[in-house]
């Protein structure tokens, strides 16, 4: 029955999630320890099975809309976790634009670059991102609106060190190659705290039946 | 898991009332512990097609058949074949509840009883059996002796569905079994059709499309005595491959 079906989808994308979440973990490891096996593995082994949980659910939300008409909030559920789904595809998506990035920079030497910290992006990004995944879980508004507020913080420190990056270059224009590949992992970070605020965006709209989204700031 | 095993099987079957064809060359796999619902307008032929698989269509006069009905690879309409032991193996739920006009308990116990059962204590425990597995037990277990009469409908309903599991079937037929119940009964019925297929093979005939859309695993769409289609339920209400399927369930005809 409908119930039933709800809480599969809910197991599945959670399933989803905890996948996405390490391939983003992986690919930033990856980079600082520069590990190319385990940035391989995100590229060739994580990212096919994205594109299979996407499939799955979309498939299984469209049956159950199909075979039950749910309303009200089994509708909204049923929605949001097809928008999930969506979204997490697309992180998986950012971990393997991190991981080929990643992969560029460990085959040359390091570069330490003034005020820019790719950990503590990676740690401020991944936190919204597993805040979502439990705010999801718990049905916890206050952590989602939480996590929304957490989006500026996020850009703010991104633009900061597009700031630093970019007068590297001008010091130092033949690392431009290198430091361009810095700037790529620098904004899928920023697109994965992005794109989990849409999760909780959504996530609130599941819970509560609000929408926030656009007019969030307002 | 994945396995399907054939239950039973309609082989090209033809049916004509008179010179009237009123089915058309159906063939059409029952799938053991699934639920099979059978949909399609008003005049399709779904009822005539879920009477034939108990055979209770063979009482109307100057009615023909055509093709076979399989149960288990045999045909139920072979000369050799008992139609008390087929309709015991076959059991069938009906639009109206029809309880006999007895006690709760007389209405469990009588099928056993003509089937020459007379172990008391069995008798006893089936009946228990029956109402626990129609989800009827705790409504009725204080008033056994009540006639059957004094249910609600709903509750009527229930217990002809452990009227039909005393004799222990294999196939349950049900003939639009939510027609005449109020919506929580309706939900009632649907929760258990959906219990009773672990144990079962149950075929729905329904004229309520989001009923055979919730309840069931297959689905065989009737139209003018003909099968248009049949496929997994999901395929049927999200991408069905006819027209016809398609204008139907989208509420285009019928």
């Amino acid at each position: 029955m409908l119930t039933n079906r709800i809480q599969e989808l809910k197991k599945e994308i959670i399933e989803f999630a905890t996948h996405v979440e390490n391939m983003i973990n992986k690919s930033i490891n990856g980079l600082i320890k520069r590990d190319i096996s385990l940035l391989n593995k995100v590229i060739v082994n994580d990212e096919p099975v994205t594109n299979k949980f996407e499939l799955k659910i979309d498939a299984h939300c469209t049956n159950v809309i199909a075979q039950y008409q749910p309303t009200a909030s089994d509708l909204r559920t049923i929605l949001m976790i097809f928008k999930i789904g969506n979204d997490l595809e697309r992180l998986g998506d950012e971990a393997v634009n991190i991981s080929k990035s990643a992969l560029f920079l460990v085959e040359r030497p390091h570069i330490k670059i003034e005020g820019v910290d790719i950990s503590r992006l990676a740690e401020e990004s991944l936190s919204m991102l597993k805040d979502s995944i439990s705010s999801f879980v718990n049905k916890n508004v206050q952590l989602a609106n939480d996590v929304c507020l957490r989006d500026n913080i996020v850009d703010d420190y991104r633009d900061k060190s597009l700031k630093n990056l970019i007068n590297y270059i001008r010091q130092y224009p033949s690392s431009v190659e290198q430091i361009q590949h810095v700037i790529t992992i620098c904004r899928k970070l920023e697109r994965v705290a992005d794109l989990s605020t849409n999760i909780c965006e959504d996530i609130i709209f599941m819970v509560e039946g609000k929408v926030i989204k656009h007019a969030f700031n307002q | 898991m994945s396995d399907l095993i054939e239950r039973m099987k309609a082989e090209n079957i033809g049916f004509f009332y008179g010179n009237k064809q009123t089915l058309k060359d159906i063939t059409l796999p029952i799938y053991q512990n699934k639920v099979t619902a059978i949909i399609g307008p008003s005049g399709c032929g779904k009822s005539t097609f879920i009477r034939l698989l108990n055979r209770m269509n063979e009482l109307i006069p100057n009615t023909r058949l055509e093709g076979e009905i399989l149960l288990d690879g045999k045909n139920i309409y072979d000369a050799t074949m008992d139609v008390v032991d087929i309709r015991r193996k076959i059991g069938m739920v009906f639009q109206k509840p029809n309880p006999f006009p007895k006690s709760i308990y007389e209405n469990l116990s009588y099928g056993l009883k003509i089937n020459g059962i007379s172990d008391k204590s069995f008798i006893e425990e089936r009946v228990v059996r029956s109402l626990e597995e129609a989800a009827l037990w705790n409504e009725v277990k204080d008033r056994l002796n009540e006639s059957a009469l004094r249910l609600s409908g709903g509750q009527q309903q229930r217990l002809c569905i452990a009227r039909c599991l005393s004799v222990q079937p294999e196939v349950i037929l049900f003939d639009e079994p939510c027609a005449s119940l109020d919506p929580i009964s309706t939900k009632r019925i649907e929760e258990l059709i959906e219990q009773l297929k672990a144990n079962y093979t149950i075929i729905i005939v329904t004229h309520n499309m989001q009923q055979a859309a919730r309840v069931s695993d297959y689905t065989a769409f009737f139209y003018l005595g003909e099968l248009i289609e049949f496929d997994k339920t999901e395929k049927i209400f999200t991408v069905p491959s006819d027209k016809r399927t398609e204008e139907y369930i989208t509420g285009k005809f019928g």
